[in-house]
């Protein structure tokens, strides 16, 4: 089967080695005999929500979002019809800041989002940096951890009643006081946890696979073939680890 | 020197001495820390003290190589206070402006971060930036941030101190741009341009008016002959060049040095691009802070390698070949100059996520392994976080069975020097605190001298 991916601004919004989130998703759709199709869309380009199963958009810095931004309130209901027609997306960091209602600076600056997740987030004193563990509950009565790192000076607040990605175990999330990280709204989902999320937690890109193939086929998510993920499960355990020892400090 | 300089001194020195007897890093640091917890002012004194004053050298990368091969360049004839154990931040400084009292000059590798506080204590009378990449995130933040300290540092500077930048960085030329003392040096020979901009390339929109640039030749990461399509922000001219230069595999690189003071051929015994901008730095101040063009060719064909970069270490009838690597941009580096030299087919990659190394990996997925990969029988990864390294081999094409996961560095050495053919080389890749533990291990076993007891 083939999976249509829409990646959001690759060459503005990589700061933290997002193509290894593609690398990821591309492999494992691959060794399932599917294949995964990515298409760059980049300012002046067109979103067509109707050809497309997975979203992705990557972080980038405060200069590389001001450059961008303009552009993304022009797709912003595009992106919303994608997602509310079931496409799957992946926002990260900078992308996920994007994606709420907006974001305010330190100096009374603001950066307005599209509105996708029901958050808004604005400028902390100091940075959040560090190994992340999270718990998280994507399949009702699948309860399973998510190992990454964050860097982000922004605090998000979740609206009352929003999902949130998981619980944090260990670090920051959202704010470093509300005890969430991330948000979810159906199939979409946004976390801090950036850079090499995919390959810790082979099970999320699992899942990401899953959910774009049921968009793609206008079925139920599909079961995906197990993979042995020997490595990933170490290179898990050792960021988890790290997040337990070392985690949600300043 | 004052009373209070000289106790604070004394008790500085013996705190290096203590160290060295405990065996603890050779006692690089402890006494300009303990002295910069007593009198941060004293760095400054220390300082005034140098009769020909002090050159301060900062860069993402090539800082510590630049640094070494200026000290090669100015060392016959002069004393200098030089930091070359790579001790770069501002204890560091202290530590060696307190060790080396009769130094005439200082020339000081200083970490980007601590370049603010460094340039305002020291006062120099030049300043070289080399470039600016995106480095480890966690410790630094955004590059913009590191950019704009940079920005208000060298704003801040005298009339009469000599700025040196790289011109061919779009971010670090134009703190040149309004100044009259400042040189700006850069690479002229498209021959040599990569066909496109490496994937995680930093600076490629205008400083100025945020559109992409243009590059008429991208040679090492976003450095390179750059203008702005829109506001016709370019690279500034350059007063120092390389032009018609010649690569040689893994040996060297050698090229025609155009300087005000004259031109000349010289073969820099080190390989790649990437050098031949660490040595246009090193003329590039060298020039101003006294060196004949002659001193300055001298000095760079005599040049050797900076600690744990390009270094060749004996390891009883087989050589160890350390390459060290810690951000996208200068492991990128080495992944084309290992290419350029027939890409080995043996490799060994150490990844720690210590402070010094970047606690954030997240790195080793924006460096392009993947050429590299394509050609491996047998890949050892090693260090902290050796399973996130093979991960990232395995999903950048090297076959499972191709890689072997070996957390411990001495057993992941010993393991490659047993596949190694008898009198070859084994080329190892170590992030900063696995390069130092590497070089533990070979001063253990008598194969080097500690760095510290180097001259």
């Amino acid at each position: 089967m083939r999976i249509r991916v829409g990646h959001l601004y690759p060459e503005y919004l990589n700061i933290y080695a997002d193509r290894g989130n593609i690398a990821v998703l591309a492999r494992r759709a691959a060794l399932r005999g599917h294949e995964l199709e990515v298409a760059g869309i980049s300012v002046g380009d067109t979103v067509r929500p109707d050809e497309l199963d997975l979203l992705y958009i990557g972080g980038g810095q405060d200069r590389e979002q001001l450059l961008i931004s303009p552009d993304l309130a022009g797709k912003g209901p595009a992106l919303e019809s994608a997602v509310a027609a079931g496409t799957a997306l992946l926002a990260v960091c900078g992308g996920y800041q994007l994606l709420g209602r907006g974001y305010l600076g330190r100096h009374g600056d603001s950066m307005p989002g599209i509105g996708l997740f029901p958050h808004e987030t604005y400028a902390g004193e100091k940075r959040m940096i560090g190994d992340v563990l999270l718990e998280a509950e994507l399949v009702a009565g699948e309860r399973r951890t998510i190992a990454g790192f964050e860097n982000h000076a922004g605090r998000t607040r979740l609206d009352p009643g929003a999902e949130p990605l998981g619980r944090v175990v260990a670090g920051f999330g959202n704010d470093g006081e509300s005890g969430y990280e991330g948000a979810r709204v159906g199939r979409a989902i946004g976390t801090y946890l950036h850079g090499p999320l995919l390959p810790r937690n082979p099970w999320l890109a699992d899942w990401l696979l899953s959910q774009a193939l049921a968009h793609a086929t206008g079925g139920d998510p599909p079961a995906l073939e197990p993979l042995p993920d020997r490595l990933e499960a170490q290179a898990h355990a050792v960021s988890a680890q790290r997040a337990r020892n070392r985690g949600g400090r300043f | 020197m004052s009373a209070r300089l000289a106790v604070e001194s004394l008790a500085a020195r013996a705190a290096s001495k203590l160290s060295r007897i405990a065996g603890v890093g050779g006692g690089t640091t402890l006494p300009g820390k303990l002295l910069w917890k007593l009198d941060p002012g004293a760095i400054d004194a220390l300082a005034a003290r140098l009769r020909d004053g002090a050159a301060v050298i900062s860069a993402t990368n090539g800082k510590t190589t630049t640094t070494a091969m200026a000290a090669e360049i100015l060392e016959p004839g002069r004393r200098l206070a030089w930091n070359r154990s790579g001790a770069n931040l501002v204890s560091g400084v202290a530590s060696t402006l307190l060790a080396e009292r009769d130094a005439e000059l200082g020339l000081l590798e200083v970490d980007e971060g601590a370049l603010p506080e460094v340039v305002r204590r020291v006062r120099p009378r030049a300043v070289l930036l080399g470039n600016l990449f995106r480095d480890q995130l966690d410790r630094y933040g955004e590059l913009e941030h590191i950019a704009e300290r940079w920005r208000a540092a060298t704003a801040a500077l005298p009339a009469e101190t000599v700025l040196v930048v790289n011109g061919d960085d779009p971010q670090v030329g134009d703190m040149a741009r309004e100044r009259s003392n400042a040189i700006a040096y850069g690479i002229d020979d498209p021959r040599h341009a990569r066909p496109a901009l490496q994937h995680a390339a930093d600076s490629r929109y205008c400083v100025r008016c945020g559109q992409p640039y243009e590059f008429a030749a991208a040679y090492v990461g976003h450095l390179g002959d750059y203008r702005c399509p829109a506001c016709g922000h370019a690279r500034p001219e350059l007063q120092v060049r390389a032009t018609e230069v010649e690569l040689d595999g893994l040996h060297a690189a050698s090229f025609l040095l155009e300087t005000p003071a004259g031109s000349t051929r010289l073969r820099l015994p080190l390989p790649g691009l990437y050098n031949v901008y660490n040595a246009l730095g090193a003329a590039a101040l060298a020039q101003p802070l006294g060196a004949s063009l002659e001193e300055i060719r001298d000095g760079l064909e005599r040049f050797g390698a900076a600690f744990g970069r390009f270094e060749r270490i004996p390891a009883g009838d087989k050589t160890v070949l350390v390459l060290l690597i810690k951000n996208p941009a200068g492991a990128n580096e080495v992944v084309h100059t290992l290419l350029e030299g027939g890409a080995p087919s043996l490799l060994v990659i150490a990844l720690n996520d210590a402070i010094a190394d970047g606690k954030d990996v997240s790195w080793i997925w924006d460096v392009d392994f993947e050429p590299l990969l394509g050609r491996t029988e047998r890949l050892i990864a090693s260090g902290d976080r050796a399973a996130e390294l093979g991960v990232r081999c395995v999903y950048g094409g090297l076959p499972e069975d191709a890689l072997d996961v070996e957390p411990s560095l001495e057993r992941a050495l010993d393991r490659g020097l047993e596949l190694t053919a008898p009198a070859g080389e084994l080329v190892v890749l170590p992030t900063y605190t696995a390069m130092l533990e590497l070089q533990r291990i070979v001063a253990e076993r008598g194969w080097s001298k500690p760095y510290w007891e180097r001259t």
